[in-house]
């Protein structure tokens, strides 16, 4: 049989590789030499409702986060999915995101069809000081085409705050099956983003779901993704051949999901130096200034 | 540490023929630090393959890893709908050919007698058998085998090591189904990257019977590595996963095949 793999240029790489830990390891290291600080997008703090995450008490989440170089890190908080009193899981969010440094920025939930759910966004964006708010219609049990949720577009527009709506928070194979929540039809966002100039919008766990000409005409209707769901050999860097960069942010959705899986997506990935450093951290200071 | 990848697929991966894709893969396995794939079924994917079409899916993964034998392991796919027929693609791509392993993937639940002739054989040539599994609130394909169906086939063939591809999916199901039948090993590969998925098999299987794998080119190499690499587990452990346990399975085929690695 014949060997056309170019044999040398393995073993050489796999040398290389011998000397270092791993992968991950590999991955944190080139982030720090390069003074690429991370910006995680999708990070959530308090308890996953059906599990304990092994990194879901802050000290660990924030040790890890740090161990790769993630500068900061935009944290929702799990209570915000199926807890009522929304003001008191923000309150909670707000002071655990205090007590780790300027690591942790809290995005807090508001639930538009939740009584005077108006003074919860006042709360977050005056109380709080948050820079974004963070969305689960599916939990919330609202469609994208409700005038309720298009008020709140316009309303955090006004206040500049970034919107991250959760699309999914795992695959729907695996829910509980008492707990059956679909994947948010976007389908009616691109109508919406048209209509609220300034908006500044993220999906979060998108990728599952949203592909094709639905993800092209989001992301020239200005919405922004993360790369948590993401999957494919070389997905960012394929990512950036059907969206333009300044679309793409990094998040992890760690404790939920291991934050080596995101980190090590880069390592995959190639790209221009201009991509890498955006992708990184980049677009998210931009979209948040 | 050294990787081995127990799950490669050339679909989605990019290139015009086998060849192109496995270099495709090969070149993002590089970056990755992954020494070994084990490749199985082709281009495009056929879910209840006829004979002509498994063997032709067969053809493109042995023209693939004949292009790149000291980085690719083939396993034959075979159809238990189609025993004779099975038996004949086993003999020709293992016994007589290249391939060190078996997949089995959703054309016939993995419970049925069906399966025994070709786990028989499989053993004798020592070939390692993997069999997708999936546990899926949303429903399971008609043929699509779970991990107690592989539970079921185990018992069977209690000598004969067998690997649950996926683990179910829903791998806190899956890692008890498997759990009491020693020959069983959990494939990491193919589902999201939860946090807690490969403590939770290392806690109850042991970490030698749990094995990396990425399910690429659907899947990412990386977020199917962070499952290992950010585990919460003894270095160790990560490398018996990584590559250890699949190095100990695939051995003695390599062994009989005279293949080094």
């Amino acid at each position: 049989m014949t060997v056309d793999f170019p044999r040398r240029t393995f073993l050489k790489s796999s040398l290389a590789v011998a000397a270092l830990a791993t992968p991950a390891a590999r991955a944190a290291d080139s982030t720090r030499a390069a003074g690429l600080g991370l910006v995680d997008t999708n990070v959530n703090l308090s308890r996953w409702p059906f599990r304990r995450c092994p990194l879901d008490e802050p000290p660990a989440l924030v040790a890890k986060l740090r161990e790769h170089g993630v500068e900061q890190s935009w944290a929702g908080t799990f209570d915000g999915l199926l807890h009522k009193d929304l003001g008191s899981a923000n309150a909670r969010l707000a002071a655990e995101c205090r007590a780790h440094g300027n690591l942790l920025v809290p995005f807090g939930s508001v639930n538009p069809k939740l009584p005077d759910w108006e003074q919860e966004l006042r709360r977050c964006a005056e109380v709080h000081r948050m820079p974004g708010i963070r969305l689960h219609p599916n939990y919330h049990g609202y469609k994208l085409d409700d005038p309720a949720f298009a008020r709140l577009l316009t309303l955090a527009s006004e206040r500049k705050l970034v919107v991250q709506l959760a699309v999914v928070m795992e695959d729907e194979r695996t829910l509980h099956p008492l707990v059956q929540v679909p994947p948010v039809d976007t389908a009616p966002l691109v109508d919406l983003l048209k209509k609220t100039p300034g908006v500044r919008l993220q999906l979060l766990n998108a990728f599952r779901t949203v592909r094709g000409e639905p993800l092209l005409r989001l992301a020239a209707a200005g919405a922004h993704f993360e790369i948590a769901m993401l999957e494919g050999v070389g997905s960012v860097a394929g990512l950036t051949k059907q969206l333009p960069a300044e679309r793409i942010l990094f998040g992890s959705h760690a404790p939920l999901f291991y934050f080596e899986s995101a980190v090590l997506k880069l390592k995959e990935s190639i790209f221009t130096p201009e991509q890498d450093r955006a992708i990184r951290s980049g677009n998210a200071l931009r979209l948040r200034a | 540490m050294t990787i081995w990848d127990l799950h490669v697929h050339m679909s989605g991966a990019p290139g015009a023929t086998p060849t192109e894709r496995m270099a495709q893969l090969i070149a993002f396995a590089d970056r990755m630090g992954i020494e070994r794939l084990c490749v199985y079924m082709g281009i495009p994917w056929s879910k209840d393959p006829p004979p002509e079409t498994f063997r032709k899916e067969n053809d493109q993964v042995l023209e693939a890893i004949g292009k790149f034998p000291d980085r690719t392991f083939g396993f034959v796919y075979l159809n238990p709908k189609h025993v004779e027929a099975s038996l004949a693609e086993l003999d020709r791509c293992v016994a007589r050919g290249p391939m060190v392993g078996v997949k089995l993937w959703v054309a016939h639940r993995c419970n049925a007698a069906e399966l025994d002739p070709i786990i028989k054989r499989a053993g004798e040539l020592q070939a390692v058998i993997f069999q997708h599994t999936w546990l899926k609130v949303t429903g399971n394909d008609p043929g699509e085998s779970t991990p107690f169906d592989l539970a079921e086939l185990a018992a069977r063939y209690p000598a004969t090591p067998i690997i649950c591809g996926h683990t179910g999916g829903d791998w806190e199901r899956g890692i008890r189904a498997i759990r009491a039948h020693k020959n069983l090993y959990a494939d990491l590969a193919g589902s999201d990257p939860v946090a807690g998925y490969t403590e939770m098999a290392v806690r109850e299987l042991g970490p030698e019977r749990v094995i990396y794998g990425s399910d690429a080119g659907g899947r990412s190499f990386a977020s199917q590595l962070g499952k290992v690499l950010g585990a919460q587990i003894s270095d160790a452990a990560k490398q018996l996963i990584l590559s250890g346990n699949l190095r100990r399975l695939i051995t003695p085929i390599l062994q009989r095949k005279g293949i080094k690695a």
